[in-house]
């Protein structure tokens, strides 16, 4: 379980970047988080991390608050951020260090054919395409065996198809474990296609708009009507986030104009 | 390791007719020297100059072999040799360690760059009165200048390789967890290796540099020597002979160091690799 008391985060400059956040998330659920750019899904992401720490509030995973960095969550970002100077089978065991040789080398090779690239281990990181480099980069978060994954608009750099792979990708390794996901996304098939819950948010400061759970079998049919309903009930309630948004402003922008006036 | 040919268009035929151009290139840029060496000889053997200012090819042949078969060149290249091992090896060890802890310890950067900055504004050829006050004309005063020399270009490498790390990889460092060791020792060491390697090659580059002058202060044996004794009594071809073995030396010197280093960046993405495929 990982739960979120309304937790906030001020930056330093007194920037508001979250406001009171509450969460719950069951063990292997699946969270598609949305909304526009600068509404702290990235802050928020990092807090669960424990690369940042809340101003407020706290974040626990099985009861146990994080403070830091903790082997039970993985980050994956939007760029792989593969070492450069490392195989690919050495990126993924580079989280294993502790672990024997042998016993390395078979959890790397579980890894590497369970993200569908067994053969590529030996490959320097310049060497792959986008899309593997991304999913050498799950596998290196995967090897750790966390309870938690966060994916921070994990495909957003990549094409149509392969994201759509990746998509698949993805279920099928959370089929094996179940780890908790969080997926922040800019891409509303994205959060119908993998989300159990879409959670939306708005910014200034950044909130939980609304959100809603996605009752739909899987694996789920991209061209299925329910799913097009899905998509467009995520649709409007973005549309939703954002008219509050131009609404709450909009006395602002007035001032604005009367002082040229 | 094993990844130079993975894909096939590696191990197929591009890299050929590259390689004759370079050749054809290395041709090109021969045809001047060579040309002026042969012209020099001819005008020599016809009588139509003298050759004392300038000798030609065959006089510093006949030099060189002269100095390598009574051993005397040995001794002098062994000495300067030494003299740039020494030098380098001090500068480039306080470069590389100061460099790096500048560059991850912003106190101490703060201590202790703007000084070092100031130093480096003295041409470093000014400090050889000092050192010989200090330190006498013999070995410690020579390489002191050496070591110092190679410092500068090996600290401002190593301190600019440490602070332009990509925050990014040393933030994959936080996420598994490393210790500060297993984040110098695992992540900052690699991510800085390519720079530092390159600020090593300008720095035994300038002890190349700074062994000659260490050597015009007052040697009785080294190549820079040789130059001051071909000088002093009249003889082109020795200082000709010397500064011949200065280059071939000098890169044969840098050309181990790109040799030795070489396997350590083939992950490298950037133009040198792709270069070699
Ligand atoms: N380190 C930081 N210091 C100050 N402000 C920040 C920092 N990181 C993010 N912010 C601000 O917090 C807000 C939320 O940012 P972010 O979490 O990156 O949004 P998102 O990922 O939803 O686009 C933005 O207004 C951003 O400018
Ligand atoms: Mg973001």
């Amino acid at each position: 379980m990982l739960e979120l008391k309304s937790v906030s985060r001020v930056f330093p400059g007194g920037q508001q970047a979250l406001s009171d956040i509450n969460l719950e998330i069951p063990q292997g659920g699946i969270v598609a988080l949305v909304g526009g750019s600068g509404c702290g899904k990235t802050t928020l992401l990092r807090l669960i991390a424990g690369l940042d720490r809340p101003s407020a509030g706290t974040i626990a995973v099985d009861g146990s608050v994080i403070s830091g960095p903790s082997e039970e969550v993985g980050i994956i970002f939007q760029e792989p951020r593969l070492l450069p100077w490392l195989s690919v089978e050495e990126n993924i065991g580079f989280p294993l260090a502790h672990l024997s040789k042998d016993e390395r080398r078979e959890r790397v090779d579980r890894a590497l054919l369970r993200v569908g690239l067994g053969g590529l281990g030996k490959r320097w990181p310049r060497e792959l395409s986008g899309g593997q480099a991304q999913r050498v980069s799950i596998a290196r978060s995967l090897v750790a065996r966390p309870k938690v994954l966060l994916l921070d608009e994990p495909f957003s750099a990549l094409d149509a198809f392969t994201r759509a792979s990746l998509h698949d990708h993805l279920i099928a390794l959370w089929e094996a474990e179940r780890p908790t996901l969080v997926i922040v996304t800019h891409d509303v098939e994205e959060a119908a296609i993998l989300g159990d819950r879409v959670v939306v948010m708005q910014p200034h400061p950044g909130r939980i708009f609304t959100e809603f759970r996605v009752n739909l079998p899987r694996p789920r049919d991209r061209l299925d009507d329910a799913f097009h309903d899905t998509k467009r009930q995520i649709l409007k309630a973005l549309d939703g986030s954002l008219a509050t948004q131009q609404a709450n402003a909009k006395p602002a922008s007035s001032d604005a104009a009367a002082f040229w006036w | 390791m094993a990844v130079e040919a993975t894909t096939p268009e590696n191990a197929s035929a591009p890299g050929a007719p590259r390689r004759s151009s370079r050749f054809s290139g290395l041709a090109i840029g021969l045809l001047l020297p060579v040309g002026l060496a042969i012209a020099l000889e001819i005008a020599v053997r016809m009588g139509w100059a003298q050759g004392r200012l300038l000798p030609p090819p065959s006089k510093i042949y006949a030099t060189l072999a002269e100095l390598m078969a009574s051993g005397e060149w040995f001794r002098h290249a062994a000495a300067t040799m030494l003299r740039v091992a020494l030098g380098f090896g001090i500068g480039a060890v306080i470069g590389i360690v100061v460099g790096a802890i500048s560059g991850s310890l912003p106190f101490f950067r703060k201590l202790v760059d703007p000084t070092i900055q100031a130093l480096r504004a003295v041409p470093s050829i000014a400090w050889v009165p000092l050192f010989i006050l200090w330190l006498g004309i013999f070995e410690s005063s020579k390489i002191t200048l050496i070591a110092v020399g190679v410092f500068f270009p090996v600290y401002l490498g190593v301190l600019g390789a440490v602070l332009s790390v990509d925050r990014k990889i040393i933030e994959v460092g936080r996420v598994f967890r490393l210790s500060k060791v297993d984040l110098a020792r695992r992540i900052m060491l690699p991510a800085t290796l390519p720079a530092t390697i390159l600020a090593l090659r300008s720095g035994l580059g300038l002890g190349w540099m700074f062994v000659v002058a260490a050597e015009f202060m007052g040697a009785s044996e080294g190549l820079g020597f040789l130059l001051v004794d071909g000088q002093q009594v009249g003889r082109p071809d020795l200082i000709i002979a010397a500064l011949l073995s200065f280059a071939v030396l000098g890169f044969l010197t840098d050309w181990l160091l790109d040799l030795a280093t070489r396997p350590l960046l083939v992950w490298r993405d950037d133009l040198s690799t792709s270069e070699r495929q």
